[in-house]
C-alpha cells in the first residue's frame, strides 16, 4: 500500500505541496481551531501596537501545512518525530510551498527509518520554516500497540 | 516593555490539563488548514483506513492542551511573543474521543542580544488518562523587546 515509502531512498524528494495565498479568513479560522489565540494574528490594532505593519500568519499554520506534506506521503502512524524552527514571519497573503527530501535511511530500535529534511518557502524565495521528521519505513505502523485487537 | 523572565521559573511544572478530543474540533482544524484527505474529517474514511475514530493530526496537540494563558501568568505580553521552534515526538496515535492529559514544564530560559530577545523552553508530556504515552512536545518561545 505504502509504495512511496517502499521506494524511498536518500535523495528522494516528496511531491511539493503548494498552498493558496494565506487569507485573513484562514487566520481567523485557524486561531480558534488550533488554540493559538494570540490576537497578533487577527487583530491589526494589536499588530500595530507591536510595531508591525500588518498581522502575520501563525507559525503553527505553516507547521500544519508541512504536516499535510508528511501525511500525504506517509501514513501518520509511521511518523516518529517532527520538528521545525520558525525562521521568518509569514506575512498575510504569502503563498507557501512545502518541500521535503529524504536525507538518511537507517535502522533505529530495530526499525528502518527515513529522516526527512523539510522546508516552507514563499513565492518570493524566502524560507520561513526549516525542520525534519523521522518516518518509519517498516510495515508495522503504530509506535506502540494502541488497540486491543492488534 | 516586557517583563524580564525570572530564571527561577525553570523547573516549574504548570497545572496539568485534561481535555477530551472532539470530532468537531478536529474537523474545524482540518478545514482551517485546507486538509483534503478525508481520513481527517470523515469517520467512514478514517475507519476504512484502520483508525478507530478521526485521528489527531501531527501538530494538533500544540494548541489543544494550552491556550496562551500560561504566558499571561508569567507577565509576558502576547504581542511580543514569537514561536521559535516546535518539536513533537510521537509515542502512539490519539483519536477523537480520547481524553488527553497535558503536563507542561518550563525547562530552560536564556537571553540573546543583551536581553533584547528572551527565550523560554517548555516541554509537555501528553498521555491518556490511563497514563499511556501519546507524545512529547518541546517548544521555544521568543519574547522580543517591543518599543513603548
Amino acid at each position: 500500500m505504502s509504495t512511496a515509502l517502499e521506494r524511498a531512498e536518500v535523495g528522494t524528494e516528496l511531491p511539493p505541496l503548494e498552498l493558496a495565498p494565506i487569507s485573513r479568513t484562514t487566520l481567523a479560522l485557524f486561531g480558534p481551531a488550533s488554540g493559538d489565540l494570540n490576537p497578533i494574528h487577527i487583530d491589526l490594532d494589536v499588530a500595530r501596537s507591536a510595531g508591525l505593519d500588518d498581522v502575520f500568519a501563525h507559525g503553527m499554520l505553516s507547521m500544519a501545512y508541512l504536516g499535510r506534506l508528511l501525511t500525504g506521503w506517509a501514513d501518520q502512524r509511521a511518523i516518529r518525530s517532527y520538528g521545525v524552527r520558525f525562521a521568518a514571519i509569514t506575512p498575510v497573503h504569502a503563498q507557501p510551498t512545502c518541500r521535503g527530501r529524504v536525507t538518511a535511511i537507517e535502522t533505529v530500535d530495530g526499525e528502518r527509518r527515513a529522516t526527512l529534511e523539510l522546508a516552507v518557502v514563499l513565492a518570493d524565495g524566502s524560507t520561513t520554516l526549516t525542520g525534519n521528521a523521522v518516518v518509519s519505513l517498516a510495515p508495522a505502523l503504530d509506535p506502540a500497540p494502541a488497540s486491543e485487537n492488534s | 516593555m516586557t517583563a524580564t523572565i525570572d530564571p527561577a521559573i525553570v523547573g516549574t511544572v504548570h497545572p496539568t490539563i485534561e481535555t477530551e478530543i472532539e470530532r468537531g474540533r478536529l474537523r474545524a482544524f482540518a478545514h482551517a488548514i485546507g486538509e483534503t484527505d478525508p481520513v481527517y474529517s470523515d469517520l467512514g474514511a478514517a475507519r476504512a483506513a484502520g483508525h478507530p475514530d478521526l485521528p489527531v493530526p501531527p501538530t494538533f496537540l500544540f494548541g489543544i492542551g494550552s491556550d496562551m494563558a500560561w504566558l499571561d501568568t508569567l507577565g509576558i505580553d502576547l504581542a511580543a511573543v514569537l514561536h521559535g521552534s516546535q518539536r513533537f515526538t510521537y509515542r502512539s496515535m490519539a483519536y477523537a474521543g480520547d481524553t488527553l492529559r497535558f503536563t507542561p514544564r518550563i525547562v530552560d530560559t536564556y537571553e540573546r542580544k543583551g536581553g533584547a530577545l528572551q527565550f523560554l523552553v517548555r516541554e509537555t508530556a501528553v498521555t491518556r488518562i490511563d497514563g499511556s504515552a501519546v507524545a512529547d512536545l518541546q517548544e521555544t518561545i521568543v519574547v522580543r523587546e517591543v518599543a513603548p
